[in-house]
């Protein structure tokens, strides 16, 4: 069975041709994927089957770097480089906090 | 002509006297679930000593500094030296090393694709985004749409139509597919009425778009 991910001739609608300037919170992401890969944290290998894991929902309706973010976190849980509780307090966290928009 | 930016501003006008590109707000602010977690993740990768704030900075930074004017340098250079055109095509990563291109911040190979009176080369990644940052930057938002991803491998001619590009039934059209480790440029012709130009001024005319290969460029008009 083809994954959601491996849509290569399948049929779909006209180009999109927007332009659109990254936002930072959005090269951020492409920079942690690149710093991890770098350090040998998280193989390029591992963030595709991480995105292929995301569900289709998220893979097809979410934006781009949103998919990835959630492919690292999801990455780093499984490595046990941060835990799923570490996560949840740091988002309670962010919601209180007035700072953490750049 | 910096071509890295032939599109609309879409972070509206900067305050008189500030560089344009520098580090700003978001237009969006809207703290959405995956943007806490974008925060969430990176403070804690930086607090557990994993990453620093300084390199996730200059990470953004010398992505920033990647954009299509570097892959125009070489499709230049190609156009004007026969011996970096052979190196170009038997080994890009070398090719573009010699350029002074730091190549090594991404672990892909690089292949050049040539255009030529027969043969067109388009290039997509219908599994995700590859695409040659080290010399295009980030890749377009149409590149990694579904509907590039989907159809370009199935009619491709249809597609560049979309484009503006219509490729002459007599030339065949390739269209090569990325992988992660795997990343195509294409090289396009160079235009009709460029004899003479300086290779600087050859560059200038060379677009993202030749380069993925969705666009072929103009004859000069002098």
């Amino acid at each position: 069975m083809k994954g959601y991910h491996d849509i290569g001739g399948e049929p779909a609608g006209a180009i999109p041709m927007q332009e659109h300037e990254m936002m930072l919170w959005e090269k951020r992401v492409e920079a942690m994927l690149l710093l991890l890969s770098q350090k040998g944290l998280l193989r390029v290998d591992e963030n595709r089957r991480g995105l292929e894991a995301v569900g289709a929902e998220i893979y097809h309706e979410a934006g781009y770097a949103e998919r990835r973010i959630q492919s690292i976190s999801t990455n780093l849980i499984a490595k046990g480089l941060i835990s799923i509780e570490e996560l949840a307090a740091k988002v309670a966290d962010i919601e209180q906090r007035s700072d953490v928009l750049p | 002509m910096h071509i890295g930016h032939d599109h609309p501003h879409a972070h509206g006008e900067p305050p008189a006297g500030l560089d344009p590109h520098a580090p700003q707000r978001d237009h969006d602010d809207t703290l959405t679930y995956f943007r806490k977690l974008e925060i969430a993740v990176r403070e804690l990768l930086i607090e557990k000593g994993v990453l620093t704030a300084d390199e996730v900075r200059r990470t953004v930074e010398n992505y920033d500094s990647r954009t299509p004017e570097g892959g125009a340098r070489v499709v230049a250079r190609a156009w004007v030296d026969p011996a970096f055109k052979a190196l170009l095509m038997r080994d890009a990563t070398a090719a573009c090393e010699s350029l002074g291109f730091d190549m090594n911040v991404f672990d892909v190979t690089l292949t050049v694709v040539e255009n030529t009176p027969d043969t067109h080369n388009v290039v997509v990644c219908t599994l995700c985004s590859c695409y040659p940052r080290m010399l295009l930057g980030m890749p377009p938002a149409w590149y990694k749409s579904r509907a590039y991803r989907s159809r370009l491998v199935r009619d491709p001619r249809a597609v560049l139509r979309e484009f503006g590009t219509v490729i002459d039934d007599a030339v065949a059209v390739r269209v090569h597919d990325s992988t992660a480790d795997l990343r195509y440029l294409v090289l396009p012709m160079r235009p009709a009425g460029s004899d003479g130009l300086s290779e600087p001024e050859l560059a200038a005319l060379v677009t993202r778009d030749s380069m993925v290969g969705v666009t072929v460029l103009s004859p000069v008009q002098r």
